[in-house]
């Protein structure tokens, strides 16, 4: 069997046999403990600075974020947004549960379907699971309720996050989804698929000249939902005092 | 497989240098990976420790290969996909056009991939009737112009945006003649029109994966185009093609290697798309493929665990060390004649092909030291090119005239009395024939060497030697 000579020829070359049994028990406790390595100390920041972290990382990388208090301004944002980009108001919607909540009556002109997305379509609405403000990047695990073709078919993608779902450090979403996620199919916490999107898609094939709009979306927009008090900017709220995170940045004369 | 040109290596080399193309593309380019790279590094203070954060995860990885190779085969299949454990290239074509045939396809769309490039995957499914579609923007002209990626990174790094309007002009014959590119975005634009009818035909997608992760069974890709994704969502079949040394142990350690990555590569701090993917579609999910299967490949690696060349199977593909070569950037990816150019492929080449038809290319460098320097996995490139070229020395096929001044060479350094007198005689016969000139522009014995550059003459003053016995002498006064 291939599986056999294979793994016969790796151990010829590491000059072994197989490992011996505690060898093998101490890497399957690595498996289970995933240690976590070095993290850059550039996302231990208190809340309302891991924010603006997060949106200057993507504005940085062209895309763009709008704030609204909470899930009740979304429909006014994006009719803003898409008239603003001159785009129409049609839309591809995330079957997701948050979002029947959305008084999307408000909006009547908008008109959207909840499905996965058609090459047809110019305008997709995403639902945010995670975003990590290390790189400005949106994590977005598929599910019944936010299907992959979404971040891919429309030109325009927009994303509505809530500010609580953004973390420092992708090692903070991996323990979260960890925590909170089941796959039923292999008993474990990894969906299908899980896209990190930094950005809107581009290509530098040409000249190592970089051009946004490649196969992806050329517009990436990031609706945030101020749903975190403590996420607040300075000065909009009460904030509470910042907390001295393991690792963060020394505070002058530490 | 990709034939082989490496042993014209030499020849290859001059016509790229006479290439008036190819020297204008190398000049366009020059510059724009190093500086982004170096930002992006410069944005990071921790970096050079996460370079031996990624050099230890890798070699722990390697010294536990099979263990953690079992642990993600487990993952795999329990998340529904399948894996097709393949220990030569042949195997591995086989198993791909068996999926694909099984599958019914008849168009197979592509993500760029440096192991299909390896394993000739393309023409092999042409062969057998199956249109393979290369998506990556870079990859769909060359396979336009039927070509090789010249860069593991930025596969149409040879070409020039004229070359581009001239191809899409040649081949696209069914949009206006007259239609104007402007702009590059122009050029883009059309592509991203045509391969979007590729994707919505595709049946199979393949794709290549930089990473398998042994926690989850999950194997991950990283692009900017966003091809690599609609490749794998949209057919009803992914495949990814990876070689054995891409998997790492968990989600942490693919992580800390995901932050050197696009930082060495393009400069970016993170690339527009990486993904992870992990078995087949789930029961109640809208898209995604029914079928998963990664296909494994050993291709020449295992022979590579317990020797010198080991620490090459840490590479991660980002590029950096060709970007940062001068060889490289006077003559390009194809002179190297395989799939593999630069420092990296210098010491991969021979090690999966074999050194007898690859010789020339571990002196392919000028061991400036500038590709170790940048590795984000901090491998020894001029220390393994070294090796190579001690054992194509002792398996005698170096060109007799160079072992034979190898041989004198060794001779005299094995006696020092008799290297220091005969160095002396040498330096002084060369100042008396030199004096007045500075430079020799061509010696005896010695024409490969000033063919290219001109040997200065030595300075009065006598050798290294003699002038550092003097300067302890001074010092000790
Ligand atoms: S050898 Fe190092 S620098 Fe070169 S491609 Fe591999 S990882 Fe990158």
């Amino acid at each position: 069997m291939t599986k056999e000579a294979i793994l016969g020829a790796i151990r010829r070359g590491l000059k072994r046999g197989p490992l011996p049994a505690e060898q093998q028990a101490m890497l399957a406790g690595r498996l289970a403990t995933h240690p976590r390595h070095l993290i850059p100390a550039r996302s231990r920041l208190p809340r309302p600075d891991q924010v603006a972290l997060f949106i200057r990382n993507v504005e940085k990388e062209f895309g763009t974020v709008e704030r609204v208090p909470d899930l009740a301004g979304v429909p006014a944002a994006l009719a803003e947004y898409l008239a603003a980009q001159n785009l129409p108001s049609r839309f591809v919607m995330a079957p997701h549960p948050e979002f029947e909540g959305i008084p999307w009556a408000d909006r009547p002109l908008l008109e959207f379907e909840r499905r996965r997305a058609e090459a047809t379509d110019q305008v997709s609405l995403q639902h945010g699971w995670a975003a990590v403000a290390e790189t400005g990047t949106l994590m977005l695990p598929s599910a019944p309720g936010r299907p992959t073709t979404l971040n891919l078919l429309a030109e325009t993608e927009v994303v509505v996050l809530r500010a609580s779902a953004i973390v420092g450090a992708y090692e903070e979403a991996w323990d979260r989804l960890r925590a909170e996620n089941q796959d039923a199919r292999s008993g474990g916490f990894m969906p299908r698929n899980i896209m990190f999107v930094t950005g809107p898609s581009r290509s530098a094939d040409i000249e190592q000249t970089l051009e946004l709009g490649a196969h992806g979306p050329r517009r990436l927009h990031v609706i945030l939902v101020d749903d975190d008090l403590a996420a607040l900017p300075m000065g909009d709220a009460v904030a509470p005092p910042p907390v001295a995170l393991p690792g963060g940045p020394a505070a002058p004369g530490d | 497989m990709v034939a082989i040109t490496s042993p014209a290596f030499k020849e290859n080399a001059a016509r790229a240098l006479a290439d008036p193309g190819l020297q204008k593309a190398l000049g366009t380019a020059k510059g724009a990976f190093l500086q982004r790279r170096a930002q992006a590094v410069a944005n990071l203070p921790e970096f050079e420790r996460l370079r031996e954060i990624g050099r230890d995860i890798k070699n722990h990885t390697l010294a536990n290969l099979d263990f953690y190779l079992d642990a993600y085969e487990a993952k795999v299949l329990a998340a529904g996909g399948m894996v097709h454990w393949c220990s030569t290239p042949d195997d591995a074509r086989a198993v791909v056009l068996e999926i694909c045939r099984k599958a019914g396809a008849k168009t197979v769309t592509k993500g760029k991939s440096m192991i299909s490039e390896e394993l000739g995957i393309n023409a092999h499914l042409e062969a057998n009737g199956i249109r393979p579609v290369e998506t990556d923007l870079g990859e769909y002209i060359l396979q336009l112009r039927q070509e090789h990626p010249s860069h593991i990174i930025a596969p149409a790094f040879h070409l020039n945006r004229e070359d581009w309007e001239a191809d899409f002009r040649r081949l696209h014959t069914d949009l206006p003649a007259d239609r104007v590119f402007a702009e590059r975005r122009d050029i883009l634009a059309e592509a991203r029109t045509k391969l979007r009818e590729k994707f919505l035909q595709a049946d199979v997608g393949i794709t290549g994966a930089n990473f398998l992760i042994a926690e989850t069974g999950s194997s991950v890709i990283v692009t900017n185009e966003g091809n690599g994704d609609l490749t794998q969502t949209l057919p009803r079949v992914h495949i990814a093609l990876a070689s054995i040394e891409k998997v790492v142990p968990t989600l942490e350690d693919a992580t800390s290697l995901l932050r050197l990555l696009a930082r060495s590569a393009t400069g970016q701090d993170f690339s527009v798309y990486t993904t992870f993917s992990t078995g087949a579609r789930r029961e109640a999910d809208l898209d995604g493929p029914e079928e998963y299967h990664v296909v494994l490949i050993d291709g020449g690696r295992s022979n590579m665990l317990g020797t010198d060349f080991q620490e090459m199977l840490r590479c991660i593909r980002c590029a950096a060390c060709m970007n940062h070569c001068p060889v490289y950037g006077a003559v390009g990816g194809h002179a190297y004649g395989w799939v593999y150019p630069g420092p990296m492929g210098s010491v991969l080449t021979p090690s999966l092909v074999g050194i007898d038809k690859t010789g020339l290319l571990p002196n392919a460098s000028t061991f400036c030291g500038r590709c170790e320097s940048v590795c984000p996995v901090k491998i020894p490139l001029p220390k393994l090119m070294r090796h190579w070229r001690e054992r194509e020395f002792e398996r005698h096929l170096t060109p007799t005239a160079q072992r034979s001044n190898l041989n004198l060479w060794a001779w005299f350094a094995r006696r020092p009395n008799a290297y220091r007198w005969a160095t002396r005689a040498a330096i002084g016969a060369l100042g008396l024939l030199g004096r007045g000139k500075g430079a020799f522009r061509s010696l005896p014995l010695a024409g490969g060497w000033t063919e290219g550059r001109d040997l200065p003459a030595p300075e009065p003053g006598g050798t290294f030697m003699a002038r550092y016995a003097r300067q302890q002498r001074g010092a000790r006064r």
